[in-house]
């Protein structure tokens, strides 16, 4: 691929892989291949923006982002944070990376811990990464982030469980935010909220942007939502990306088969435009990721692929200015 | 694959000379919890045409699934206790039917599925003596008919290698198939109603639109009506004749799909389609979301429930409920505010 490496790049990816071995039996363990969740994974984030990575269940999008902040490791690859290699710091540069790079889970009942108070919660990582010496001015630093995420500096003290699912996610964010990150992977922010909800979460990452000039790499499913608070779309699946281009290109014009179908499954909560729509319904399910197709890993439910598609695995190629294709027929 | 244009909605001007099948009136179901009594469905009236299909839309705690485990009769009880109202189906008030009746109805003429497809399925029993169950019980068929009926209903439901599934168990299949098995199983007596409760809520996208188009194809060819339980404004767009809003455990908007979504009668639903951001164009800056978080249900604000997110709320939205009214040719909306609130949108 032909992505420029800029040096402005908050974060570049570059032919990341994360494979994870399968292994069989208990006294003679045999290792039986391996489950590519992601693989050969191309991607940057400019300063200040907001790239969307999505994708279904099983395509890996999930595991680029816990590869980023090292949840898992990868087997391949150079991920780059402000032009240093993360896979190669050492402790003190992957303390202050991790100071840099903050992250917000889907789940906003498992993620945070329930014996904590929501003071406790946002000012971990204040006191990991001594930011504040006297507890006065962390106190103060805790009250100013609840209120910031629109919550009453009154409920520090509070517990998890006396929060909703809502404000529960605003505290996530509010620890996501304390120590001042530059980039922030959200994974899945808003798929737990009720659509109200969702609706103010989505509202408040946004102004937490623009105030903050925070890049994200928001990771969802949910192809509206990614529309709306991205500037960048890439698309996964099984562990590749099929195209990564301007949130206007890929909604408006995508190219490759995949992105097309992924956008005609979604119904649009307007009858008048539904009777109009063509619809491409998809056969089949996503195959297994410990077995993966040859060639093409979409060509299997693909309306277009032909025989070259099973022999040549295509690489993602600059089709039209900024939108990068992984498809042989495009 | 296939590549289809929409035509479901156009049947929509036929239902309506057919007669109603299910008609609810004054449904209450209450809970006793230890936070106190939850009104979790609330003197609610709807009914459904022969070959309809009725969505019932609304966020967490809304009442939809209590309305429709009340319909099929499977409110646990205690804690759950319908209270009041009738359910009138075939000729018989559900209500008042014993237990063995509502075990005939049940899987005979009217079927319902579920979100989780794993948990609704046994998982020590093939597929093929599931799916043949309701037809042994409901239907009377031989062990071998029965066996020979699934096969079919399994290759109905476009399940690869039929007659290979009916010895498979259901951790074999993906979710997709486990739910198109679902709907074989739902369909196997033909019922008059079907309701689907967040059906596709757990699938991906693609798969998701595979089940819900089988769904209603199945439904069509059958002459079954659907009540399709959401909270996706998408699905009812494309799938639904006519919707109700539920909302803190009341029908506060009711009526044809595009009507409803067209001119909305009620603020609630006016916001919650402008909280979906939307796929067809890029928008930036802000949504228009709904102020302020959905209501404990032990501790309802008096008055509108939804009043306090409300934007157009006035004082004697505060004191007295709003009752259903016409808004509209069959639709209607429960707003004291709505000839305002409509003149401004």
């Amino acid at each position: 691929m032909s992505m420029t490496t800029s040096t402005r790049s908050v974060l570049d990816i570059r032919d990341l892989q994360v494979h994870f071995p399968v292994n069989r039996g208990v006294l003679f363990i045999k290792n039986k291949g391996a489950v590519k969740a992601v693989d050969g994974v191309n991607l940057s984030i400019a300063p200040g923006e907001t790239v969307g990575l999505v994708g279904e269940s099983g395509s890996g999008k999930t595991t680029v982002g816990r590869a980023i902040i090292g949840l898992v490791k990868p087997t391949g690859g150079v991920i780059e944070f402000e032009g240093n290699n993360v896979l190669e710091m050492n402790s003190a540069a992957l303390r202050q990376f991790r100071r840099q790079v903050g992250v917000v889970f889907q789940d906003p009942y498992g993620s945070l811990n329930p014996r904590m108070t929501a003071e406790r919660i946002i000012s971990e990582p204040l006191v990991a990464h001594h930011l504040f010496n006297s507890k006065q001015e962390r106190r103060a630093r805790v009250q100013e982030l609840l209120e910031i995420v629109g919550l009453n500096a009154g409920m520090a003290s509070r517990y998890p469980h006396e929060f909703s699912g809502g404000q529960r996610q605003r505290i996530g964010i509010a620890r996501a935010i304390a120590s001042d990150p530059t980039l922030i992977i959200l994974d899945e922010p808003v798929s737990a909220l009720d659509v109200s909800i969702q609706a103010q979460i989505i509202n408040l990452l946004d102004e937490l942007q623009d105030r903050l000039q925070i890049a994200y790499l928001f990771i969802a499913h949910d192809l509206s939502v990614v529309r709306h608070a991205s500037d960048r779309v890439a698309v996964m699946y099984l562990g590749k990306l099929m195209e990564v281009a301007p949130r206007d290109a890929v909604y408006d014009n995508p190219l490759h088969p995949y992105t097309k179908a992924l956008l005609s499954a979604v119904p649009v909560p307007d009858p008048e435009i539904e009777k109009k729509r063509e619809r491409t319904i998809l056969t089949g399910d996503i195959p297994s990721p410990t077995n993966p197709p040859s060639g093409c890993v979409f060509r299997t439910r693909c309306p277009i692929a032909d025989e070259a598609c099973a022999e040549s695995i295509p690489e993602l190629r600059e089709v039209t200015p900024g939108q990068h294709v992984a498809c042989l027929k495009v | 694959m296939t590549t289809q244009t929409n035509t479901e909605n156009d049947a929509a001007a036929s239902a309506d000379s057919a007669s109603t099948i299910l008609e609810v009136k004054n449904l209450s179901t209450q809970f006793r919890t230890r936070a106190g009594l939850v009104k979790a469905v609330d003197d609610v009236s709807f009914s459904v045409k022969e070959r309809e299909v009725l969505a019932i839309v609304g966020e967490s705690g809304c009442g939809k699934s209590v309305t429709a485990l009340s319909v099929m009769g499977l409110i646990p009880t205690p804690p759950g206790e319908i209270v009041g109202g009738e359910i009138m189906f075939g000729g018989k008030d559900l209500l008042q039917a014993s237990d063995d009746e509502m075990q005939e109805i049940r899987g005979g003429q009217m079927g319902m599925i579920f979100q989780e497809p794993m948990t609704s399925l046994n998982p020590v029993m093939t597929i093929g003596k599931q799916v043949a169950e309701p037809l042994r019980i409901h239907l009377g068929l031989s062990k071998a008919a029965a066996r020979v009926r699934a096969g079919e209903l399994l290759s109905l439901v476009g399940l690869p290698d039929p007659l290979e599934k009916l010895d498979d168990y259901p951790h074999q299949m993906s979710g997709g198939q486990r739910q198109r098995v679902m709907i074989a199983m739902a369909m196997s007596c033909e019922p008059k109603l079907l309701i689907a409760d967040e059906a596709t809520t757990a699938l991906d996208v693609t798969v998701q639109a595979q089940v819900l188009e089988l769904l209603i194809r199945v439904a069509e060819e059958f002459g079954t009506a659907l009540i399709i339980i959401t909270h996706n404004l998408g699905i009812v767009a494309r799938y639904a004749h006519r919707v109700n809003v539920m909302y803190a455990g009341k029908i506060r908007e009711s009526g044809t799909a595009a009507d409803v979504y067209k001119n909305p009668g009620h603020p609630y639903t006016a916001g919650l389609l402008s909280s979906v951001p939307s796929l067809m164009q890029s928008t930036s800056g802000k949504l228009q979301s709904i102020e302020g978080e959905i209501p404990d249900l032990t501790d309802l604000p008096s008055g509108c429930a939804f009043g306090p997110r409300c934007p157009y709320v006035q004082d004697r939205c505060r004191l007295e409920d709003p009752p259903l009214e016409n808004v509209g040719d069959d639709h209607i909306s429960a707003c004291w505010e709505s000839a305002q609130f409509r003149g401004t949108t």
